[in-house]
This record gives structure tokens, C-alpha cells and sequence, in this order.
């Protein structure tokens, strides 16, 4: 199975035999993937009956659980990495979650499209129109992305919070690294990956 | 058509076999019983390797008859006929399904209505009080026999799924899946209360004479029948009784007391009065008992996944929105051990209005769910993994 561009990128920074989270997992290929490659021990988390049939079928440990309503019921530090895929903008209560993420995992995993790509502002500053593009395909009345933020918010909610950044990748919308995104990484890309770690 | 499609995935007629074991069984409470019968049937074909088998384990008032038909004039087929025949939920083209009657039961097995041949009498109340675990014994026994080394499954609903997850702890190398539906690792008080109000109402019965009714040629009938109306309450929900009777009045259809005035009193008094016809008051006791008590954290200072640690099984924990019985909670609980302890588990919450009682019906997301799993066990079984 050739993965999503993001999640290949995200199996590249899971460490071979980790206890994985996944929070999120969708249809469970990230944590399919990691099992048969990497040997990794992991769970997935999802809320759709639909995702939890696919994970199923694959093999996937899935467990449905609503992400809004937290992750308390996991223990502290009973994970290597706690990942989040895509999923960032669509939670109710990002920092509390990235704030727990932390506490069950020793280090984290989270990607997101990035609001402050040149593309997300010209549309905004030019014809007035919320930004539609490759990583946020929906329209402002039907889309589930209620906490979009900017590569820069995040890093600011980082420094507030103490969170580490181990990692940071920044890509175009083929989730390529390019010279362009170096200069000026919160203007040119179009989707972000951080690894954290705790304060 | 339509009778095409009933004999597509009907089991069709079924036998009921008795496995007598010959030797003494020691049991939990350190009682022996100094051999034993259960009675049984069998859906499906065990395979040559013998690894296709699946093995049903039944709730509080369940019995062997899960599934087909005895006579082809029975009004209605086995108790969860629903998820058990060809191309369902647990597939009789691809399985080998087991079901039994528990010891202690009052179906065929050996229990309180069994003569005891120290007195030549039933035992009455004086059947030894078995426990899950004494049950998943016995049940590794009729296994023996029937030449079954290791389930593909092992999977019940309710107190069922207490002994699913005990097979998976006594048994680690001979259960390849566990499927524990509307269960809990330990009941809760208020669990426990509704079973105790239950048993209190047989007691109280002036028939039930310390349970050695059969010896006066007596039926503990009101009893059993208000137990049986309390169980039912909480079995289902607030909304599916609502939308079941609301505040209609009675039809007729269930009952022509004059007393009763509305739909769902009627509805209980048949369903108790149906239920204090074929159970045994002796039965109930032992089996609300064997509930209450089932706690396999207890050995490890309270600590599930520690009581998990040994299982090998790959685990799928289903539960119902609307089941306060046995909560969505409860479930979680057995997940969050699992998960805890290291386990391959995976877990659905099924939109359901039908309260405890759902995971007998053929909700189309849970035998969706239930055939996904048990068809990837098959997989990993034929892929040589798991």
C-alpha cells in the first residue's frame, strides 16, 4: 500500500519497535504500515464507524474513541510516541490535547496544513475569500477544521506551553522540502510536521 | 425470493448432543461434582485442521440452543440466531460454532434440578455454587472431547463475555480471538443490587420454600416472574421503551389482565410469565451469583491488566450507546487494561437504542463489525500470522 504523502513522511520519524498512538488513525495505513515495516506496537483512535470497519479489516487496534472528549483514560508515559495526523485544526480543545499527548507519550507527532501559506493569504487579501487549496479542500460552511492556525501560532503555543521541537518539517503541497521554503518556512509551505518533546 | 433468502442463511434443523464427562470436576469453592453432563450443539463443519472452531458462551437465561430450528414448527430458532448461520456475523460456511448449556443450568446440563446421587434427590439449593471460571473449565472439558485444541473465537454477550475473557486469561495458547460484547470485567454495585432485588423477589416467594420447592411439588412462579420483570427493565432503555409502548394501553396482545392498563405492563407480566414457565429459580440464583462474583482482578490486587498479562488472544470489546446495564464504561475499562497490558484489542461503541438487550438483534454496524473481525482472524490463521 503506497501511504498518503504525509504519513510516508510520518513514518520516516517513528523510530522502529515504538509503542505508537495514533490518534486519528482514519482508516488505520499509518499504523498498518508501521506494524508491517517498523514493528512498532500500536493503537489507533478514531470516532468513525466507517474508519473503525477499515481498521478492522486490516488488522488495525482500534479503538473508537471521540477526541473531543479527551484522552484521559490513557497512563502517563504509556506510549513512545503519541502522533496526530492532519487532525490538529479539527479538535475542539487543541492545547489541552497537545498538552496530553505529551503526558502519555514521551514525545509527539503532529502535522497540520499551514494557514499562513502565501496561497491561504493572497486569497484573503486579494479577492476577500476564506482560503480553499490542496490541504483545505472545504468550504468555510461545511468544513470540519475549527482551530486552523499558522506554522507561527503553533511555534508561539510551543514556547508558551515549554513544548521541545525536536523536528520540524515544512512542505509544498507534494510534501517536498524545497530551498524557497527555507527562506521564509511560514510563507511557503503548505503543510508542517513537528516532532515535540515535554518542557 | 423472499423464502430463498430464509433458507440462505438459515441454519436449519439442529440437534441437541450430551457430553458426559466421566471424572470428578473440583470446583472453585472446593466442592466436587464427581462427573458432570452439558448438553450442546454444534453449526458449520469443523474443518481438518480443527482450527475453525468458535465457541459461544451464553448470558444470565441463555442456553445451548443458539441458533436453527429443533422442529422445522418451532415458532422461533436459537437465542442468537440472528448473528450465528450461513454468510451472518459468525458464519456457519467458514466456522465450526460450539454452544453449550452451563453447568448449572436448568436446559440439560448438569445443575440444581440434576439428581444427586449421594441423596437419589435433585440438588436443589444444595448445587454447589459454580463460577465463571469453574464454567470456562468445563467448557475446555466438552473442547477436549470434541478434539478442539485451540478456538478461533470465543465469544459471548453479557455474563458470555465474562467467560470470553476468562478463556483468554485460563487459556492463553487456545484462544486465537475473544469477542467480549456488553460485558464488564467486574460488576458495579448498583450491577449487583439489581441482581440482589432480583433474587429477594424469588425468595420472598412463598413457594420457593429455600429453594426446595421440587421436593414440596411447587413452582416459585411469582418470583421468578417479578425477577424476571426487573432484569427485563434494565436490560432495556428509557428511549426504546418509550418508543416500544410510550404511554399506550393495553391491546390485548400480550395479556387479558384486567389490572393492567398500559401496553408495557402487559409486555412484563408476559415476558415474566413466560420466563417463571421454563426457569429454574435455583438456576437464577446460582447464575446471578456466578455474575456478582466474577472479578479477575481480584488475584492481582485489583489490577485488570495484570489479570490480562498471560492472554494471547486477539480482542474485540463491543458495547452499546444505550446499554446502562452494562455501560459503554465498563467496556472501556477491559479496553484501557488491554491497552495497559499490551494486547492487540480493538473496540466499537454501536448507536443502539435497545439498551443491553442489543447485542442479541441484528444491528446491521455490529454484525458489520463482528463479521470484519472474525474474517481477518480467519486471515491471519490461513496467512499463518496472528
Amino acid at each position: 500500500m503506497t501511504l498518503r504523502g504525509d504519513l510516508q513522511l510520518v513514518q520516516d520519524l517513528i523510530n522502529p519497535g515504538a509503542r505508537v498512538l495514533d490518534l486519528g488513525c482514519g482508516d488505520g495505513a499509518l499504523l498498518d504500515n508501521l506494524q508491517r515495516h517498523k514493528g512498532v506496537n500500536g493503537y489507533g483512535l478514531d470516532r468513525d464507524p466507517v474508519n473503525i470497519n477499515r481498521c478492522l479489516a486490516s488488522g488495525v487496534n482500534v479503538v473508537q474513541q471521540d477526541l473531543d472528549h479527551g484522552i484521559g483514560n490513557f497512563l502517563d508515559d504509556s506510549f513512545d510516541m503519541v502522533v496526530m495526523t492532519n487532525t490538529l485544526q479539527a479538535v475542539k480543545n487543541p492545547r489541552t490535547l497537545l498538552r496530553e499527548m505529551l503526558r502519555v507519550g514521551e514525545e509527539c507527532l503532529v502535522t497540520f496544513p499551514n494557514f499562513g501559506h502565501w496561497q491561504c493569504r493572497l486569497q484573503i487579501f486579494l479577492h476577500g475569500r476564506m482560503p480553499v487549496s490542496a490541504h483545505l479542500p472545504h468550504s468555510w460552511f461545511d468544513t470540519p477544521n475549527i482551530h486552523l492556525c499558522t506554522a507561527q501560532d503553533f511555534e508561539q503555543l510551543c514556547a508558551a506551553e515549554g513544548f521541545r521541537i525536536i523536528q520540524r518539517r515544512m512542505v509544498n503541497q507534494a510534501y517536498r522540502q524545497q530551498r524557497l521554503i527555507a527562506l521564509a518556512p511560514n510563507f511557503f509551505s503548505s503543510y508542517c510536521f513537528y516532532r515535540l518533546g515535554r518542557p | 425470493m423472499s423464502a430463498q433468502t430464509i433458507q440462505a442463511d438459515a441454519i436449519g434443523l439442529v440437534e441437541v448432543h450430551t457430553f458426559q464427562h466421566g471424572g470428578p470436576l473440583v470446583l472453585q469453592n472446593g466442592a466436587t461434582l464427581q462427573n458432570f453432563e452439558l448438553v450442546y450443539e454444534t453449526y458449520g463443519q469443523l474443518n481438518s485442521a480443527r482450527d475453525n472452531a468458535i465457541l459461544i458462551c451464553h448470558a444470565l437465561s441463555g442456553h445451548h440452543h443458539a441458533a436453527g430450528r429443533h422442529h422445522p414448527d418451532d415458532a422461533k430458532p436459537g437465542w442468537w440466531d440472528a448473528c450465528i448461520g450461513p454468510g451472518k456475523a459468525i458464519d456457519t460456511n467458514q466456522f465450526f460454532v460450539l454452544s453449550l448449556n452451563n453447568l448449572g443450568g436448568c436446559h440439560g446440563s448438569t445443575g440444581p434440578k440434576t439428581i444427586n446421587p449421594e441423596t437419589g434427590k435433585a440438588y436443589g439449593p444444595d448445587f454447589p455454587q459454580v463460577v465463571v471460571r469453574d464454567w470456562v473449565t468445563s467448557q475446555a472439558k466438552l473442547a477436549d472431547h470434541l478434539g478442539i485444541e485451540t478456538f478461533a473465537a470465543v465469544i459471548g454477550g453479557s455474563l458470555g463475555g465474562m467467560q470470553a475473557m476468562q478463556w483468554a486469561i485460563e487459556y492463553p495458547d487456545r484462544v486465537r480471538s475473544c469477542v467480549i460484547i456488553a460485558a464488564a470485567a467486574k460488576l458495579s454495585a448498583q450491577n449487583i443490587a439489581f441482581n440482589e432485588i432480583a433474587r429477594q423477589a424469588i425468595v420472598s416467594d412463598q413457594n420457593y420454600l429455600d429453594g426446595r420447592y421440587e421436593e414440596a411439588d411447587k413452582i416459585p412462579n411469582r418470583g421468578l416472574m417479578l425477577a424476571r420483570m426487573i432484569g427485563h427493565v434494565t436490560y432495556l432503555s428509557d428511549d426504546g421503551m418509550g418508543n416500544k409502548f410510550g404511554r399506550e394501553v393495553k391491546s390485548g396482545e400480550f395479556d387479558q389482565d384486567e389490572s393492567i392498563e398500559f401496553q408495557v405492563e402487559s409486555y412484563l407480566h408476559y415476558q415474566g410469565r413466560a420466563f417463571s414457565k421454563y426457569f429454574d429459580a435455583n438456576t437464577y440464583m446460582l447464575m446471578t451469583h456466578a455474575l456478582d462474583q466474577f472479578d479477575p482482578a481480584r488475584g492481582h490486587a485489583g489490577d485488570l491488566a495484570e489479570a490480562l498479562s498471560a492472554a494471547q488472544a486477539r480482542f474485540l470489546v463491543l458495547s452499546f450507546s444505550s446499554d446502562w446495564r452494562f455501560s459503554s464504561q465498563r467496556s472501556q475499562e477491559i479496553i484501557d487494561a488491554l491497552i495497559t497490558a499490551r494486547k492487540n484489542v480493538a473496540s466499537a461503541v454501536v448507536e443502539s437504542e435497545h439498551g443491553h438487550d442489543s447485542f442479541l438483534l441484528p444491528l446491521t454496524r455490529y454484525t458489520t463489525i463482528m463479521k470484519t473481525f472474525l474474517q481477518r482472524v480467519l486471515d491471519e490463521m490461513r496467512e499463518g500470522g496472528a
